[in-house]
C-alpha cells in the first residue's frame, strides 16, 4: 500500500516557457502503474503532456489542476503530448472524454490529430452517434401522493386482469364443455400425476405433524380438567373442517400453483402461446383448464389423506403422553367427526384448488417475456394463491357458522 | 395479373400511444415469396403478429383475398387463420410434448384422422424438412437449426396455402441458414403455397424473394416495395439502397451483390 502511494504522481505544472515537458517516466523498480498528466502553457495553448501508463488499476491524478489550466488563461487550443504515454485503456479515455468536454464547453479548441491514431478512432466511435437526451430513465423521486395514485391505479389495473382472466375461463370452460374447444387427455392424466401421488410424502409429513401439533395444544388445556379424551374431538374435528384442507392448500399452493406459473410464463417467452393461438388453439382451454380440472379432482383426495394423517399423529401423542387408549381414542373419533365434516373439508378442499390453480396459470399467462418475469410469476401465483385461500377459507367458516352446519 | 392474396389496407400499429409503422398499404400476390424488411425495431414482426391474428391494429386491415381479417367476427377470422401456417423466430414448439405430437397437434386439432394416419402425416412432414427418425425427440434434444424445421413441419402440418416465416435464419449459421432458404424455396415451389418472410437477412433476401416491401424507421410506413433485385437497382429511397448494400452505397457492393446472387 505505502508502496502504490509512494509511486502515485500527480498534476505537474510545468513554468510557462517551457518547450520541452517534464517527462515523468514510472520508475523501473515498481509494481503500480502509474500516470501523470501536465499542462504545459504555450503562445494561446497548452500543451498537455500524458505520460505513464493509464490503466485502470493505475491511481489517476487529480484533472482539475488541469481544467484549471485551462479557464484561467486565454487559451484557443489544446494540444497534446503523448511520447511518454506507455499502456493505456479505458482510464484514459474517460479522462479525455470529460477534458474534451470541458474544453468545448469553454469554447476551446482541441487538437485530437496530436493523440494516438488508436485514441483518435475511440473518440470518434463515442462523439459518432449524439447522446440520446432523452433516453435516461426518469429516476426522480415521487412523493408519497403519487405513490399513492399510481399504486391504486396498478390495484385497480390487477383487479381488472384477474376479471378479464375468470371470465374468459369460464367462457373456455363452457366451449369445451360443448365440444368447440379441447385439451389433451393425456395432459389431464400428467397434471394429475404430478399433482397428486408425488405430493403424498410432504402432505403426509406435514399432517401428521399438524396432528400431533393440535393435541399438544389441546392436551395442555383439557389436561387441566382431566378431559384428555377430548383431544381425540378437538384433532379429528380440526383436521377434517379446517386444518386438513389449509395445509393441505398451501402445499400445493407452494408446489403446483408455482409450477404452474412458472410452465405457463416459460411457454409465453418462448412465444408457445403464440403458437397455439396461431394453430386455432384456445390456450385457456388447452393449458389452464386440464391444470384446474387436476387440481380440483385431487384436491379432496388429498385432503382426505392429510385428515387420515392428522388423526393418526394426534392419536400418537394422546395414546402415548396423555393416559388414553388407542380403542377410547379411535372410537372418540368415530364419535366425534359426522359425514358433513368430511364433506365441508372436501368443498373448502375443492375451492382451494381452483383458487391455486386460477392464480398459478393466471400469473403464468400474464407473465412478461424475460427469464425474471417467469420467476416473478412464481413468486407471485404462490402469494396470490395463499391470500385466496385464507380469504376463502374465513368466508366459508363463516358462512358454516351462521348456517350451523 | 397475378392474383391477390393478402392486401394490407392502410394498416396502423401502434403500441399504446407509440406508433410503430402508420399507414401501410401493399399486397401480396399468389405464388409470391415476399419479403417483409426492415431495420432492427421498425416494426417487421408487429406486421407479422397484425397479419396472423395475434394483434389486432390501430386502424386499417389485413384483407385475405376480399375479407378482411380484423373486420370479420372470430369464426370467420379462424377460418381465415386456418389457411396458414406460421414459424415463429424460436421455432415455438411446444417444449413438453415430442416433435411428432408437436406436428401432430394441429392435425388433430382440425380434423379426426384415426391416430395411425395423423402418425403417417407427421413422418411425411417431418421427412420433408429433413427430420425423419426425430419424432420421439423432445424439441429441447435439437439444435436450433432442427427446431426450426420441426417448427416449420408443424406451420406445414395442415397444407396451408400462406405459410409465414419470423426472421427464418436468425441463430442460424450460414450453411443452416441457406439449406432452409432452399427448403423455403422448393417448398414453395412443390407446394405452390404463398410464402410471407420477414427477414432482415441480405443473403435471404435476394436468394429466394421476388416481392418484397420495406419498413423505414424513420418515416414509419412503407416507401418501397417489389423484387428486392430491382429494389437494389432502382430504388429513389436512399434508406432502401443503403440497407439492401449493407449500408454501403458504393457501386463496386452492389456490383459485388449481383454476383453472390444470380437469381
Amino acid at each position: 500500500m505505502s508502496l502504490r502511494s509512494a509511486h502515485t504522481c500527480g498534476y505537474v505544472l510545468s513554468a510557462p516557457t517551457g518547450m520541452k515537458n517534464s517527462k515523468i517516466l514510472p520508475p523501473a523498480t515498481h509494481s503500480a502503474p502509474t500516470c501523470a498528466i501536465s499542462a504545459i502553457r504555450q503562445a494561446k495553448a497548452v500543451e498537455i503532456a500524458l505520460s505513464g501508463d493509464w490503466v485502470l488499476d493505475a491511481q489517476l491524478p487529480p484533472l482539475e489542476p488541469v481544467l484549471a489550466q485551462i479557464e484561467t488563461n486565454a487559451i484557443k487550443k489544446i494540444i497534446f503530448s503523448t511520447t511518454a504515454l506507455g499502456r493505456w485503456d479505458s482510464m484514459l479515455v474517460t479522462e479525455l472524454i470529460k477534458l474534451i468536454d470541458y474544453a468545448s464547453q469553454k469554447g476551446v479548441a482541441v487538437d485530437k490529430a496530436s493523440l494516438p491514431a488508436s485514441i483518435q478512432g475511440l473518440l470518434t466511435l463515442v462523439s459518432a452517434v449524439p447522446e440520446r437526451v432523452d433516453a435516461h430513465r426518469d429516476q426522480a423521486q415521487t412523493s408519497w401522493s403519487q405513490a399513492l395514485v399510481v399504486s391504486t391505479g396498478k390495484a385497480v389495473q390487477h383487479s381488472k386482469e384477474m376479471l378479464i382472466f375468470v371470465g374468459e375461463m369460464i367462457i373456455s370452460t363452457f366451449a369445451t364443455l360443448r365440444g368447440q374447444a379441447h385439451f389433451r387427455r393425456q395432459d389431464l392424466w400428467l397434471y394429475i400425476q404430478e399433482c397428486g401421488p408425488s405430493a403424498l410424502p410432504i402432505v403426509t409429513l406435514i399432517s401428521l405433524l399438524v396432528g400431533l401439533i393440535l393435541a399438544f395444544v389441546g392436551a395442555v388445556q383439557l389436561s387441566l380438567f382431566g378431559a384428555q379424551i377430548y383431544i381425540a374431538n378437538l384433532v379429528s374435528l380440526g383436521m377434517t373442517r379446517e386444518m386438513g384442507g389449509l395445509m393441505t392448500a398451501i402445499i400445493m399452493s407452494g408446489r403446483t400453483g408455482a409450477a404452474y406459473a412458472a410452465q405457463i410464463g416459460t411457454m409465453h417467452v418462448n412465444s408457445e402461446i403464440d403458437a397455439l393461438k396461431t394453430m386455432n388453439l384456445d390456450p385457456m382451454a388447452f393449458l389452464v383448464l386440464p391444470r384446474m380440472l387436476a387440481l380440483i379432482i385431487i384436491m379432496p383426495l388429498l385432503c382426505l389423506y392429510a385428515d387420515l394423517m392428522g388423526i393418526i399423529g394426534g392419536g400418537f401423542v394422546t395414546v402415548n403422553f396423555f393416559d388414553v387408549s388407542l380403542t377410547e381414542y379411535l372410537d372418540r373419533t368415530a364419535s366425534a367427526v359426522k359425514m358433513k365434516d368430511f364433506i365441508i373439508g372436501f368443498v373448502k378442499c375443492s375451492v382451494f384448488g381452483i383458487l391455486i390453480a386460477l392464480s398459478g396459470c393466471m400469473r403464468g399467462m400474464q407473465c412478461g417475456r424475460s427469464a425474471s418475469a417467469v420467476g416473478d410469476a412464481g413468486t407471485s401465483a404462490v402469494v396470490t394463491a395463499i391470500v385466496f385461500i385464507v380469504v376463502a377459507d374465513s368466508v366459508m367458516t363463516i358462512i358454516c357458522n351462521r348456517l350451523g352446519i | 395479373m397475378a392474383e391477390a392474396c393478402i392486401t394490407v389496407k392502410d394498416l396502423t400499429m401502434t403500441y399504446g400511444d407509440f406508433v410503430i409503422q402508420h399507414d401501410l398499404n401493399f399486397t401480396i400476390n399468389r405464388g409470391d415469396v415476399f419479403i417483409i424488411m426492415g431495420g432492427n425495431g421498425c416494426g417487421k414482426t408487429t406486421l407479422l403478429r397484425h397479419m396472423i391474428g395475434l394483434k389486432a391494429p390501430a386502424k386499417g386491415d389485413v384483407c385475405y383475398g376480399e375479407q378482411g381479417l380484423w373486420q370479420a367476427d372470430p369464426k370467420a377470422r379462424q377460418q381465415i387463420l386456418a389457411r396458414t401456417g406460421v414459424l415463429f423466430q424460436s421455432g415455438a414448439l411446444l417444449s413438453s410434448m415430442t416433435l411428432a405430437e408437436n406436428v401432430a397437434l394441429p392435425i388433430t386439432e382440425a380434423t379426426l384422422l384415426p391416430p395411425k394416419k395423423v402418425r403417417e402425416i407427421v413422418s411425411y412432414k417431418l421427412a420433408l424438412v429433413g427430420l425423419a427418425g426425430f419424432e420421439d425427440y423432445y424439441p429441447s434434444e435439437l439444435s436450433g437449426g432442427m427446431q426450426k424445421r420441426a417448427g416449420l413441419a408443424r406451420a406445414m402440418a395442415l397444407d396451408p396455402e400462406i405459410l409465414f416465416f419470423d426472421e427464418p435464419s436468425a441463430g442460424l449459421d450460414p450453411i443452416t441458414a441457406k439449406l432452409l432458404d432452399d427448403l423455403i424455396l422448393s417448398l414453395s415451389s412443390a407446394l405452390s403455397a404463398t410464402i410471407v418472410v420477414v427477414t432482415h437477412d441480405l443473403d435471404s433476401i435476394f436468394a429466394i424473394g421476388n416481392n418484397s416491401v420495406f419498413l423505414d424507421a424513420e418515416t414509419r410506413t412503407n416507401i418501397d416495395g417489389g423484387p428486392p433485385q430491382k429494389l437494389l437497382h432502382e430504388s429513389k429511397h436512399p434508406n432502401v439502397i443503403r440497407f439492401l448494400n449493407r449500408g454501403d452505397q458504393t457501386e463496386q457492393n452492389s456490383s459485388n451483390r449481383q454476383m453472390r446472387s444470380p437469381a
